[in-house]
């Protein structure tokens, strides 16, 4: 493409980022300020780490669709960090903080400068996992007090935490009002993924719980004619003069080694943190773009340094606000920057209405994202890759509460690496060949295929070796990966491996790993997983054929097709459909097809969003090759935000002959001239006269999708004959 | 500067178990290389282990006409080494240890101190066997080297010798070439497209090489050509291993300068780690 089209594309994209732009702020506001709170610091320290990130990232970032902003995996740090080195005096702490953010600051720019992106790789997967998990229960056990409207618990993690139950049952004592309002927006929150409702999804979950709290106190106000029954306490508190009063940094302790080791924390967590959202955010941009991690780095470690300057947090990339941004048609970095705006023109405009969020709802929402950190589906997940790792894990999560986090990751490292010395009972492959380069990869020179060959052994040790060589293959390449000259595989490489196989397969390359059978069979790959199993694999429930699964059964052999109550994985040809390029695909099962091929239905779990945001969704789909060629297009139900989409800059073709297929429909593709040609008015008013449903063109395949859950068999029996009739009719129309 | 065909190939030996693998395969080599054989064992001559090592090679089948057999006292490795420049030995052959239950070959000290100090070509041996293995697949390096036009002539000749199938010639290219550092997709871009230009300026090179080698020794000879971005001295082991190669012909250290005084040497990887029969070539540059 060339610049000036990119650039005339981009000038058009900017309604469609102003929009999603604007969904993450209503996101990032009640993160950033509760963020800021938990972390011991003004509210307002929040919001200004989001709009240094989405200012100073935006510019000089080198990833897509991310999100920059204050981070949750930070929360345990600054507040470690402002409670010792602040010895008992909060607001002087902070101001040391903000020294220590502005020192982070400088080395993660050096780490991108430095080509240091590849950090994260050094850390075995699982005692990443373990970490994270620990930062979730600091988070969930500090905020599960104040979300009771109980701010006097004091005392470590531990402590809290065994605190939990007292408050509880006592929470109604002191302040019942906030209390009961914190505790049913947790609810909410996990009440909220349940909810499937397209209008009621257009704002996220956060920002209901803020919206409803504050309407609670307007409504004792304006209706009731009463005081607000939330203790001033427990109120957000913002200075008046919002631009006068900027905190300064005090940069006085920098020789101090408590004052280097906090540095040292927040830039490594804010390295990990940022490193693993680039990485799963990649996963779901919808234009499969591979991000410049370093540039990236470099962006934060700048944003940073002016965020601590202003007297705000530190700025890392954050998944579950790219994902709202990925969802909502966020798609080059104006969106972050809009994100940022927006955050500027509440605080401006709405100063009063943010004094009236109540703690207890800003507690909820962290309370809720720690859960999601620390959530025990982890664990069981870690559990059924192997044993080991669930220790591994545990080990991590118990040195990190137990001790600090830098302890806990030094912990989970060595703990991991004794495992592994244990598992394969031999030291000398480790010491031996460590330091010795072990991969191999050139492009064959006969089929241009990219053959990479590992040798000796290839854990979160020495991955970096063999990612630097996979980062250098087209992802639209055919890539062979042979650990036939391996010894040892960790799930590190195993979970890494997996990765590149789904960039391979959304890019429509090919990524096969060969010579692993071998050793699963000599029993030397105790870390052979080759996949997470979803939970309810993982409890045996798919052992029987339960009755929907007998009734499909039972279809199939009526209509003599195929039935396979099987899990798939990897189902094929589904990553070129639009509606799931933001969307993860976690396997395929209960598939019915008739024996051309041609026909199949399926039900598919899939997930949107990420980490706080991130949705499991299970629904049925239909798959057909009809006869003849039709264009890309997408065919949808005309509701909210499809119009809201429209006004944003999305495309909807309309047909002036049929205002009711237009007003009721919204079709959108890139080959305009050809769409019109194919929507014939018989088609036109083949899709008026029957149920409705989502449907799509990937340009050869047609995809019909069922309800927003699975559907029953009579829903099936419906999509099918809507599908049969409507490959007639197409048929028909050659 | 033509390469000098290997007339006269050198043994050493001890009495150790696999001296009659040893011994078939030094004998079988020299007669289709059509060459003389020196059998040399540095130690006392003793009529024991005379008579030992005379049943041994009258059992060979193949026996070149020209057999002579050395025994010497002294330091083993400069022994064999004036024994070489003494009487103008044109090719070393040295048997590797294999590292029991590893499956993996190495030198032991004498061996790998010879490799070194040895003035004219080595063959290092890893699997000796009393029945014929067929050497199907040579792998040859063409590395941008004045040595690299020997060792590939070399490599055919005993291929022809040896009546392979197929020789590889790997062109081992070191990442700093591309010097661009993938990033994102562009970056990855510009950098697939620079290798590629690497690569076809890689196989005219070798094919140049090739070009100047007389046809007779080609003829008949499969060769293919197949560039590795990658270690140096590293990669070309490791393809070795992998398109399980029966010879890896290897260009013999350059004369130590500045830079590879820091710098592992080319050798270094593949001698830690044989990954199959590797013949060093010393080109005689003086003649």
């Amino acid at each position: 493409m060339s610049k000036k089209a990119s650039f005339s594309e981009s000038l058009r994209s900017i309604p469609q980022n102003v929009f999603s732009g604007f969904v993450v702020s209503l996101i990032a506001l009640p993160l950033g300020l509760g963020l800021a709170i938990a972390s011991e610091a003004p509210p307002l320290a929040g919001i200004i780490a989001a709009v240094a990130g989405g200012v100073v990232v935006s510019l000089f970032g080198g990833s897509h669709v991310t999100i920059a902003g204050p981070g949750n995996g930070l929360v345990i740090v600054l507040l470690a960090a402002v409670t010792t080195l602040g010895q008992g005096n909060l607001y002087e702490g902070y101001l040391y903080t903000l020294a220590a953010i502005i020192f982070s600051g400088v080395l993660l720019f050096l780490f991108g400068v430095l080509r240091l992106g590849a950090m994260s790789e050094f850390f075995p997967a699982t005692a990443l996992q373990g970490m994270l998990a620990a930062i979730g229960v600091g988070i969930l056990a500090k905020q599960f007090h104040i979300m009771l409207g109980i701010r006097s618990v004091s005392g470590g993690t531990i402590e809290q935490l065994m605190a939990i139950p007292d408050s509880f049952l006592t929470f109604l004592a002191f302040h019942p009002f906030s209390g009961i309002l914190g505790f049913l927006s947790l609810v909410f929150l996990f009440l909220y993924g349940k909810i499937r409702n397209p209008y009621f999804h257009l704002i996220p979950a956060p920002m209901w719980v803020v919206v409803a709290s504050i309407a609670v106190g307007y409504y004792y106000n304006l209706v009731l004619k009463q005081p607000t029954p939330i203790d001033p306490e427990l109120l957000i508190k913002i200075p008046d003069q919002l631009f006068t009063s900027l905190p300064r940094p005090n940069f006085d302790k920098w020789f101090d080694f408590n004052f280097l080791g906090v540095v040292l924390s927040i830039t490594l967590v804010a390295n990990i943190e940022s490193l693993l959202s680039i990485k799963a955010v990649d996963k779901l941009d919808p234009k499969k773009r591979r991000s410049n991690v370093n540039k990236d780095l470099r962006a934060l470690g700048l944003a940073s340094i002016v965020s601590g300057f202003l007297g705000g947090l530190n700025v890392v990339t954050v998944i579950a606000r790219s994902s709202v941004n990925v969802n909502n048609g966020g798609s080059n970095r104006s969106a972050n920057f809009f994100h940022a705006a927006f955050l500027v023109l509440f605080v401006v405009f709405l100063g009063e209405q943010i004094q009236r969020i109540p703690l207890t709802a800003l507690a909820a929402i962290l309370v809720y994202t720690g859960y999601r950190l620390a959530t025990p589906e982890n664990l069981l997940r870690v559990y059924k890759i192997g044993p080991e790792q669930a220790l591994i894990f545990v080990v991590t999560l118990a040195t990190t509460l137990f001790t600090s986090l830098i302890l806990g990751i030094v912990v989970g490292i060595v703990f991991t690496f004794i495992v592994h010395l244990f598992l394969s009972k031999n030291f000398f492959l480790f010491s031996i060949n460590l330091f010795k380069p072990n991969v191999l990869m050139y492009r064959e020179d006969q089929s241009g295929n990219y053959y990479v060959s590992v040798k000796n052994f290839s854990s979160f040790l020495n991955f970096f070796r063999l990612k630097t060589k996979l980062d250098q293959i087209p992802e639209t390449e055919h890539a062979i990966v042979d650990f036939s000259l391996c010894d040892f595989v960790d799930h590190t490489v195993m979970e890494g491996i997996h990765d590149y196989q789904r960039t391979f397969a959304r890019k429509g390359g090919h990524f096969e790993t060969i010579g692993l059978d071998i050793h699963s069979a000599e029993t030397q790959h105790p870390f052979a997983v080759r996949k997470s199993m979803p939970i309810n694999a993982l409890l045996g429930i798919q052992n029987s054929l339960s009755n929907r699964q007998k009734n499909l059964s039972a279809l199939a052999e009526q209509q003599s097709w195929y039935y396979s109550p099987e899990l798939n994985y990897e189902p094929e040809g589904l990553d070129t459909f639009l509606f799931f390029e933001s969307k993860v695909i976690n396997y395929k099962i209960n598939s019915i097809q008739n024996p051309e091929g041609s026909f199949s239905v399926f039900d598919l779990s899939f997930s949107e969003g990420a980490f706080i945001t991130k949705e499991d969704l299970k629904a049925t789909f239909l798959l057909f090759k009809p006869t003849i060629n039709v264009p890309v297009f997408v065919l949808d139900k005309e509701d909210l935000k499809t119009t809201l989409y429209s006004w944003a800059g999305f495309d909807d073709i309309n047909f002036s002959k049929f205002p009711d297929f237009s007003r009721l429909f919204h079709l959108s593709g890139s080959d305009i001239k050809a769409i019109r040609k194919l929507f014939t008015p018989e088609l036109i008013y083949f899709f008026e006269s029957h149920p409705f449903f989502h449907l799509e063109s990937n340009g050869n395949t047609i995809l019909i999708k069922g309800k927003d859950r699975l559907s029953s068999l009579q829903e099936i029996k419906m999509m099918l004959t809507f599908a049969q009739d409507l490959s007639e009719l197409l048929t028909s129309q050659k | 500067m033509a390469f000098k065909s290997f007339k006269k190939l050198l043994f050493g030996f001890a009495f150790s178990p696999s001296l009659r693998a040893n011994v078939f395969e030094v004998t079988r080599l020299a007669s289709f290389l059509n060459a003389s054989l020196v059998f040399v064992h540095v130690g006392k001559k003793t009529s024991e282990k005379e008579a030992q090592f005379n049943s041994i090679l009258n059992n060979c089948p193949e026996v070149p006409s020209d057999v002579e057999l050395l025994w010497r006292d002294g330091k083993p490795v400069n022994t064999l080494v004036s024994i070489c420049k003494e009487i103008n030995i044109d090719l070393l052959l040295i048997g590797a240890l294999k590292r029991e239950k590893m499956l993996k070959f190495y030198l032991g000290s004498i061996a790998r101190e010879l490799t070194r100090k040895a003035p004219c070509s080595v063959l290092l041996m890893i699997n000796p066997s009393i029945e014929r293995q067929a050497c199907k697949h040579i792998v040859v390096n063409g590395f941008d080297s004045p040595q690299t036009k020997d060792t590939i002539e070399a490599a055919f000749e005993v291929g022809q010798a040896l009546k392979s199938d197929k020789i590889t010639l790997v062109e081992e290219v070191s990442e700093s070439r591309v010097a661009v550092a993938v990033n994102d997709d562009r970056s990855l871009r510009k950098a697939t497209l620079k290798k590629e230009k690497i690569n076809r300026e890689e196989k005219l090179r070798v094919v140049d090489i090739i070009k100047k080698i007389p046809s007779q020794k080609i003829h008949g000879l499969n060769w293919a050509t197949q560039s590795v971005f990658g270690r140096r001295g590293y990669s070309i082991g490791h393809y070795a291993r992998v398109v399980r190669a029966d010879l890896l012909v290897m260009n013999a250290q350059e004369e130590s300068t500045f830079l590879n005084r820091f710098f592992p040497k080319d050798l270094e990887h593949i001698l830690a780690e044989l990954p199959t029969d590797v013949l060093i070539i010393q080109s005689h540059r003086d003649e």
